[in-house]
């Protein structure tokens, strides 16, 4: 397997309380990796951890290491929007910037001076609105304030907003869940067409989803990691007795 | 089935509180609705053409002909002045809170010391701005009206920002922030972009309190008869006008004070719905 972020003995505690467990994991690359587990078993915190979100919140506390390739990100010389840049995320409810379609792809590549002139720019954000399968329905509407889109299209732009900064990794935290049906579908397709050139790794709770788009599963409970590997094993063979009892929708 | 309207209590307790909320509201609207027709009433009849073009004629600032021209530069220049100068210091004291200080002890001690600010009596504004002119033997100026005007509006600048800027959705600024942004960035691209129709209410406020006042000016700005051209000269304005016209003996001039108060009040009517208007159109893009 090709590992892509390497997680070793990482615990997190927020003030006291431990969140997370000694953690060790290999992450592949260009797959669907999900993070499954009952609500309050630290599938988020773990994610935050990825793109260093976790010490926005200021009593938490943080040991371990987490490599993406051959690269430290909590290493002190490590430039903290430089991770985020190269590791994306999809929060839970979209939200778009306070300015136009237009701008809120453009926004990244201007604060990373990503792209000159106008014509990249533009080609950029057509790009990027045609990779998020959102460029048909907004094509003639690029400067009208993103708030005017349906909330499923928002997603649809939020994730267009985060490949445009060229990421190697795409975090997703429940990003369907305030959707509605025919959007998530929309989503879970573009993840599928995604996974070839980029590492995925989704926190969910809706198991049927995890089934859909799962390569790797990570089954995590009370801030452990109880077992994880390929989908197919874990969801057809089961080893230990807790992702039995969750995967049977006994918790 | 007993669903027929009873009246217990609870159904008379709440139409009493109706009522006294609505007489309330009802204090506001006439209390404004008197406050215009005096000064219309008033006002108007005193009001020509000459008094917002010419600088006062016949006697030291209570005129009885000519106009009020270096009051209405006096006030503009300086409420104008000081409240760019107070948005200069405010904004980034506001994003500073909000975005560095989320949650340190500090910020609600700044937030504490804007509030005593704030409390302060316009008239110790214009002593204490006093003592340190003389201090630095500075004469009563046009800069020093500015500069005690700026003082005065900072802390309900900074904190009308605040209240603004705090009502600003986490999830914003970290939508932000995961794209790789630098909290610098995300203060001055996202924050002041989602919060600028409250950031213009916010210099109203000030800009209100700044022309209206009279007391810290009276001694860092004193008062002349000529329209203000230097920095370090004297100026007029608008609410020292009135309180010399309408403190005179002569009834013709006090009239005049009416329509210097018209004046006044046009003003800040003409600034307030402007700043509505452009706070509508900036607040198209802004997350709900």
């Amino acid at each position: 397997m090709d590992t892509h972020i390497k997680v070793r003995d990482l615990n997190v505690y927020y003030g006291k309380r431990i969140a997370l467990k000694n953690i060790n994991l290999d992450i592949p690359r260009n797959q669907i990796t999900i993070i499954m587990g009952p609500s309050g078993c630290g599938k988020t915190t773990l994610l935050k951890c990825f793109n260093r979100f976790l010490e926005l919140v200021v009593t938490s506390h943080i040991t371990g290491n987490i490599w993406v390739d051959s690269q430290d990100i909590y290493a002190n010389d490590v430039d903290v929007t430089e991770v985020r840049k190269r590791i994306g995320l999809l929060a839970q409810r979209p939200y778009p910037l306070p300015m136009s379609i237009y701008e809120n792809v453009a926004h990244g590549l201007r604060i990373h001076r990503m792209k000159n002139g106008r014509t990249e720019y533009h080609d950029a954000v057509q790009h990027y609105l045609k990779t998020a399968g959102l460029w048909e329905e907004v094509e003639k509407r690029l400067h009208e304030p993103a708030t005017s889109l349906s909330i499923g299209q928002q997603q649809r732009l939020c994730l267009a907003r985060g490949l445009a900064v060229d990421p190697e990794i795409l975090l997703g935290d429940e990003p369907t869940s305030a959707l509605d049906p025919i959007s998530s579908q929309h989503i879970e397709k573009i993840l599928l067409g995604l996974k070839s050139e980029y590492t995925i790794v989704l926190v969910t709770h809706i198991l049927r989803q995890a089934k859909r788009l799962a390569d790797y599963v990570i089954f995590m409970y009370m801030g452990e990691v109880i077992e994880a590997g390929q989908a197919k094993d874990i969801f057809e063979n089961p080893q230990e007795e807790l992702t039995i009892e969750y995967l049977n929708g006994i918790f | 089935m007993g669903m027929k309207k009873r009246w217990h209590l609870r159904h008379i307790s709440e139409a009493i509180m109706k009522i006294v909320m609505l007489f309330s509201c009802l204090i506001v609207i006439c209390s404004l609705g008197a406050i215009l027709w005096t000064v219309l009433s008033k006002g108007i009849p005193a009001f020509s053409w000459e008094m917002i073009l010419q600088v006062p004629q016949g006697g030291y600032s209570q005129g009885q002909s000519g106009g009020i021209l270096n009051a209405i530069l006096g006030s503009l220049y300086m409420a104008g002045g000081g409240t760019l100068l107070s948005l200069i210091i405010s904004l980034p004291i506001a994003l500073y809170l909000e975005t560095y200080l989320g949650e340190v002890r500090w910020a609600d001690l700044i937030r504490l010391a804007l509030d005593v600010l704030w409390g302060i009596p316009s008239i110790v504004y214009g002593i204490f701005g006093f003592t340190i002119m003389l201090a630095i033997g500075m004469r009563a100026s046009l800069l020093g009206g500015i500069i005690v005007l700026a003082l005065l509006e900072l802390p309900i600048m900074v904190r009308a920002m605040d209240e603004v800027i705090r009502r600003m959705p986490k999830d914003l600024e970290q939508a932000a922030l995961a794209l790789g942004s630098t909290r610098l960035e995300v203060a001055l691209r996202i924050v002041i972009r989602q919060m600028m129709p409250g950031i213009i209410t916010a210099i109203l406020l000030a800009f209100g309190r700044g022309i209206g006042d009279a007391a810290s000016v009276l001694f860092t700005a004193g008062y002349t008869d000529r329209v203000p051209t230097s920095l370090l000269r004297p100026a007029a304005s608008l609410p020292l006008a009135i309180f010399f016209q309408m403190s005179t003996p002569f009834p013709e001039v006090q009239q005049r004070a009416y329509a210097s108060a018209l004046v006044l009040t046009v003003i800040v009517l003409i600034i307030s719905f402007s700043s509505r208007l452009l706070a509508s159109r900036l607040g198209k893009f802004t997350i709900k």
